[in-house]
């Protein structure tokens, strides 16, 4: 069961590389909280309640239901337009994402036998470096923050792989995904949106050199 | 006494930033700066001891946390003159900044002396906070994307940090300890599993390397040194970098405990010297004053690398090294707020002449060039010069070589813009409305100016004992 809420997860990664509308990554982004609200309740059996509770929570609440909300909403007073905008074909975004999935199965099968199951390993690094993709091949600002939550999305996978032995790590992980994201989205995508009519990463390039 | 410090810090920020009436803003911040005087006169008197679990006074802890107060000072005073002086400072503004610089210096100091990775993570995500608030205090578009891409890049390096840390949990997973503190990690060293070990230096060092302004993330840093106020950029090149500095070395010292050292020291190398060879190619380019202050903390920090990737006296060379650049950085970012108040511009086309206009600032940056550069009677040049002894030990002549060809092109690059600043005048520059500033403001950075000098040609013994403590879990 686990592996099959794990695998849903990378499918999501896929459907993201071809998304054409904003609305669906931001969808994409509810599910994604879904999803690591099942894998977190099936994985963490060893931990205190209190400590599960609070960690289920953040999933439901935080990453699928109040950053989904708030990025529809800046996405509406910004009058962003629908189209995702990439540099890049979404069929050649299938296949980097692709490309990047093979490789950290690669990847994982050349590391040593742990206590990690594999399937975390490969779903976090491979969530990881299409977060960094999609950073590096969009156009929008916002579609920027996306990808970062996306890498965020990746470590909590990771974190839970480690979370019966140090739970300590799991917590620390939820105060970087709130502390980042309220940092990054509630100050700066603010403050972007009332300065720079139309969010896009063409306006940020006045810092220059020469 | 760390917790009386972290929150009575914590409190003065507050203060600062909610009562924001000017007496009570300076007599908080001067609170503040007595605050971390005596924090760091305790913190000596109980050398090598452990305070509340996470926090060591140890040697290297102790070094720059003794950097960091004394750079405090002066920080503070200029920007008391800064905010004074600027015309568009509000009570408001005046507060956000006062209340993040003391977060800030509160944080680092933290940072320093945390003996747990996860705690020095956790000081790292507050300094990226506050160093926010710094960048952005002049409210303006440029100042946004600035802040925006420091902001952005600084948050992905921490992601970046948090997973090294996860990987360094997977790769002790067999010493049957869950402990990260760096002294059980020290212990347990031939436990670790070194390909998990791998993964994990290798997203520690990339995430640190935003704080130590090194390649890959070298980037953020350079935004946001340029669009930050004199004093903040002069945090920015100097305590959050002995940050980074200190976030990579602990890691560093675990890994050279294992069979790693040698591919710890080829990834430290080649990023220190894919740094030198970036801020070589901007400062031949670069036009604003400020950016090319930056650049050159970047080829510093890659010296300072280099000299760790090299082992050998090169660790000495490396602690030296970055003690005295946060010295000498931090007085050339200080001395720019009056070449800025005599010129209005940070172009450096637009500047000439400053001789004569500014004798005693233009004395401090001839000395500051004398030092950055590290030419002869500078502290660093006796720091330069060991870490090339280092690389020279370590029989990587061809990589000296470079190096010093890529050094050559950066003296060039520096020595061609100061001069210009420092002598010849600018065509059609109207003399009569340069304002006239005061020399008692430069006391501070000919001091800082002298101290490095003298650290580095005749270092106090105390000061040696305490860098050959911090670099003595390092094989030699």
């Amino acid at each position: 069961m686990l592996h099959v809420v794990l695998i849903i997860f990378l499918i999501s990664l896929f459907y993201l590389a071809i998304a054409n509308r904003m609305s669906t990554y931001v969808n994409m982004l509810a599910l994604q909280g879904i999803l690591l609200f099942f894998v977190a309740f099936l994985e963490l059996k060893h931990i205190n309640t209190i400590n599960l509770i609070l960690i289920l929570l953040e999933t439901i609440i935080f990453k699928s239901v109040a950053v989904p909300v708030f990025l529809n909403y800046v996405l509406k007073r910004n009058h962003i337009t629908r189209e995702a905008e990439p540099y890049v074909p979404n069929f050649v975004s299938l296949i980097i994402t692709t490309i990047i999935v093979v490789t950290t199965i690669i990847l994982s099968n050349t590391m040593e036998e742990g206590k990690l199951d594999k399937m975390f390993f490969v779903v976090a690094l491979s969530t990881l470096f299409t977060g960094l993709y999609f950073i590096a091949s969009r156009r929008k600002i916002i579609t920027h923050v996306m990808g970062y939550l996306i890498i965020e999305n990746g470590v909590f996978v990771l974190s839970l792989a480690v979370g019966n032995e140090m739970p300590m790590l799991v917590n620390l992980g939820i105060m970087l995904d709130i502390f980042a994201s309220v940092l990054i989205l509630g100050v700066f995508l603010n403050k972007i949106g009332d300065v720079f009519k139309d969010i896009d990463v063409n306006q940020l390039t006045n810092l220059k050199d020469y | 006494m760390i917790l009386i410090y972290l929150i009575g810090s914590i409190l003065i920020g507050a203060g600062v930033f909610f009562n924001r009436g000017k007496k009570t803003n300076y007599s908080l911040v001067s609170l503040f700066l007595v605050l971390q005087v005596v924090f760091a006169v305790y913190a000596c008197w109980h050398y090598n001891e452990t305070a509340s679990t996470y926090f060591t006074f140890d040697s290297l802890g102790i070094i720059m946390l003794l950097t960091a107060t004394i750079i405090s000072i002066p920080a503070a005073f200029h920007s008391y003159v800064y905010i004074e002086e600027s015309e568009e400072a509000t009570p408001e503004s005046r507060a956000i900044y006062f209340g993040a610089l003391i977060l800030l210096i509160t944080a680092v100091s933290a940072a320093y002396l945390a003996n747990h990775i996860a705690v020095v993570w956790i000081f790292a995500e507050v300094t990226t906070l506050s160093a926010s608030a710094l960048i952005y205090h002049h409210r303006n578009k440029l100042a946004l994307e600035g802040t925006w891409k420091y902001v952005f890049i600084c948050a992905i390096s921490i992601t970046f940090v948090f997973i090294g840390i996860l990987f360094l949990s997977l790769s002790f997973a067999n010493a049957g300890s869950d402990d990260l503190a760096y002294k059980n990690l020290l212990a347990h060293s031939s436990l670790l599993n070194s390909s998990w070990l791998q993964l994990a230096f290798l997203f520690i060092f990339t995430g640190f390397t935003v704080k130590l302004g090194l390649f890959p993330m070298f980037t953020a840093g350079v935004d946001a040194k340029d669009k930050a106020p004199g004093p903040a950029a002069a945090l920015l090149s100097s305590v959050i970098m002995c940050m980074g500095f200190v976030g990579i070395f602990r890691i560093y010292v675990v890994v050279a405990n294992t069979p790693l050292l040698h591919w710890a020291s080829l990834v430290v190398g080649i990023a220190a010297f894919i740094s030198l060879f970036i801020a070589a190619v901007y400062m031949v380019k670069v036009k604003n004053i400020k950016r090319m202050m930056a650049y050159s903390s970047v080829e510093h920090m890659g010296i300072v690398m280099l000299g760790i990737a090299a082992g050998g006296i090169g660790y000495y060379a490396a602690i030296l090294h970055i003690v005295l650049h946060a010295f000498v950085k931090s007085s050339l970012f200080f001395q720019y707020n009056q070449m800025y108040k005599v010129f209005k511009t940070k172009n450096i086309y637009q500047m000439g002449n400053y001789f004569k206009y500014n004798t005693t600032g233009s004395m401090v940056v001839l000395l500051a060039f004398i030092s950055v550069t590290a030419m002869p009677p500078s502290g660093m040049f006796v720091s330069e010069f060991l870490v090339f002894r280092s690389m020279f030990e370590a029989n990587q002549l061809i990589l000296l070589i470079a190096v010093l060809l890529l050094l050559t092109f950066i003296i060039w690059a520096f020595a061609k813009n100061i001069f210009k600043i420092l002598f010849i005048p600018v065509v059609d520059f109207d003399e009569s409305k340069v304002a006239k500033v005061s020399p008692w403001r430069s006391t501070f950075q000919f001091i800082m100016l002298g101290g490095s000098a003298y650290l580095g040609l005749n270092p106090p013994a105390i000061f040696v004992d305490l860098i050959n403590n911090s670099i003595m879990l390092l094989p030699h």
